[in-house]
């Protein structure tokens, strides 16, 4: 069953086309939204989450219709805006439980999951103290916090990476990819940056200006590209006699680097490759398939 | 034996979820305890209690006179402030009280972008407009409530004369508290709203009483000096504590405590019109507020 899905979806503002024409559908699991700034990615959250109507089209989550059943959808879903908005003078605690008790669950409840969800995403002392006072970092998991503290089906993060530095990137990713495996709650996450969401979704949809570009599991992205690369120990003198030997037994051979690039034939380019090698008595470093990048195949 | 924090995974939630009326209940809660900086850093808290401590003040004053007058036997029958009169004597103090909190309920949340988060939740803006507008409205009530029960109570435990008219008095002031509580914290809130930070918030709620009643004054004066007492009476409207004295002076037959009593006639219903109208009117404008927030 997809979690999301959306029919024709278009939507207007004073002077701009924010959504054209969008039709996805996504299955649960990890999905990357990607789009430059401005690609429509907030809009199309918003429209979900039942916030703001659509100009055509239609979209549900959760089976749930945007337009009519938004209530319902923002029991089960999680929202963590791209923005900054948490208010400075309450400590993490109170506001978790605060939001917690808005999301339905009763008191005991609220403050059991407000902790257990704090803990989850990395603050532990220093949710006492009011949060005008957290760095960038903490306020994001304050932001994610809230999102999940309710233990929705679905969470949209809206740029979750914003604004942190290559550390606090990758722990945030680390744990958005638990949210996706071991929390078992499904993630729609946007970025501009394709190569972040590369390591963590299972399926990306990528949209410019509003139009869908594609919509395809990340698998069928960096399928394998039918090159093999090859190194070897012994630098260039053990690179050259192996590419000499292979190329006259038929295969194509380009050097790359310290090693090889060879094109597949087949299923026997292993097997060629392997007793080349060892008919030469080199040390064999490092075989493998070389796989596309997303990014390549966004530029293309 | 060592105490271990043992990792126990995620835990999935299966237990009730109460609602929206719940919801709603939890936002006005949240709220109300803002309005007295609860859950706040002491910085928080100082302004709204000096306040309403200050605001305890004349009642105790007034029971601990009662008692020693009565012990040395000047007699059962004392009364030195009229229910109905306590809030329109102390009216700059609410005034204060107003300007100060109606910001942190009124703007904070746009100040600082939180209304995302409510909007993504299930509830409509309505609920938001409602349980802060009946946040403000309680923690007011508190304020003008709890000192007129000091003074019925002193009036119990002194054993004063009259206590059925004491306690008819004590309901009517009551009353009277919830009618200032729901005309002060919609005009609060509209000014507040619209004024993301804190300081203008302040600033502007105390101006719009300060002008109001400074105005309304100097009007009723002249009006008064020239004889055209039906003048001086309608100004009253537009000044918030005059216009609400004037309609319990009018629905529950209290004694007027503001320099003009409602004018005769028509004067009673189409002031009580007026706070309906204010009420209504701010919940729209908060409303559409809000909505517009929302939806950024």
């Amino acid at each position: 069953m997809s979690i999301i899905a959306t029919r024709g979806l278009g939507k207007q503002f004073p002077g701009v086309l924010a959504l054209d024409e969008l039709t996805i559908d996504i299955e649960p699991g990890i999905v990357g939204l990607v789009g430059a700034n401005g690609a429509g990615k907030s809009t199309l959250i918003k429209i979900l989450l039942g916030l703001i109507p659509p100009t055509r089209g239609q979209a549900s989550v959760l089976g749930l219709d945007t337009a009519r059943e938004s209530l319902k959808i923002r029991e089960l879903v999680g929202y963590m805006p791209e923005n900054d908005c948490l208010p400075p003078d309450v400590s993490a605690t109170e506001f978790i439980v605060h939001i917690a008790r808005v999301s339905g669950l009763p008191a005991t409840a609220a403050r059991e999951r407000a902790a257990d969800t704090l803990r989850h995403v990395g603050l532990y002392e220093e949710r006492y103290r009011p949060i005008g006072g957290y760095s960038t970092g903490m306020r994001q998991r304050v932001k994610l916090a809230q999102a999940l503290v309710h233990d929705p089906k679905l969470v949209f993060l809206d740029e979750p990476t914003n604004g942190l530095d290559p550390a606090g990137r990758d722990e945030m990713l680390a744990l958005i990819q638990r949210i996706g495996t071991q929390f078992g709650i499904s993630v729609l996450v946007t970025s501009h940056l394709l190569g972040e969401l590369e390591r963590v979704a299972q399926h990306l949809v990528i949209i410019d200006g509003g139009r869908l570009l594609r919509s395809q599991a990340v698998t069928a992205f960096t399928q394998a590209s039918g090159v093999l690369a090859v190194e070897v120990d012994d630098e260039a003198a053990g690179r050259d006699r192996l590419g000499h030997s292979l190329a006259e037994a038929g295969l194509r051979v380009h050097p790359d680097g310290r090693g090889l690039l060879i094109d597949i034939a087949d299923e026997t380019t292993y097997d060629l490759v392997r007793d080349c090698v060892a008919d030469l008595g080199l040390a064999l470093v490092r075989m493998e398939n070389r796989r596309h990048r997303i990014e390549e195949v966004f530029s293309s | 034996m060592t105490s271990v924090i043992h990792d126990i995974g995620y835990r999935h939630y299966d237990g009730p979820r109460l609602g929206r009326a719940y919801a709603v209940r939890s936002l006005f809660t949240h709220n109300l305890r803002a309005a007295y900086g609860l859950g706040r850093p002491v910085k928080a808290k100082i302004m709204p209690f000096l306040l309403f401590t200050i605001m305890l003040l004349p009642a105790a004053i007034s029971v601990a006179i009662t008692a020693l007058a009565s012990s040395i036997g000047s007699g059962q029958s004392i009364n030195l402030i009229r229910y109905s009169a306590y809030a329109v004597y102390l009216q700059p103090l609410i005034a204060i009280f107003l300007a100060a909190q109606s910001p942190v309920l009124a703007s904070r949340d746009l100040r600082f972008h939180v209304t995302p988060l409510y909007f993504s939740r299930p509830l409509s803006r309505l609920d938001y407009v409602l349980a802060k507008y009946g946040a403000l409205t309680a923690a007011l009530f508190i304020l003008l409530g709890t000192p007129i029960t000091i003074l019925f109570i002193g009036a119990l435990a002194t054993k004063q004369k009259h206590l059925g008219t004491h306690a008819l008095d004590w309901a009517g002031g009551l009353v009277g508290c919830l009618m200032f509580a729901l005309v002060l914290a919609a005009i609060g809130l509209v000014v507040a709203a619209f004024t993301p930070r804190r300081g203008f918030g302040v600033t502007a709620v105390m101006a719009v009483y300060l002008i109001s009643t400074a105005a309304v004054t100097s009007i009723q004066g002249i009006a008064e000096s020239q004889t055209k007492f039906g003048v001086a009476r309608w100004a009253g409207v537009f000044t918030p504590f005059n216009l609400v004295d004037d309609v319990q002076v009018w629905a529950l037959g209290a004694k007027s405590s503001s320099p003009e009593p409602p004018p005769s006639g028509l004067g009673g219903p189409v002031f009580t019109l007026v706070c309906v109208a204010v009420v209504a009117g701010s919940l729209a404008i908060l409303y559409q507020r809000f909505r517009k927030a929302g939806a950024r």
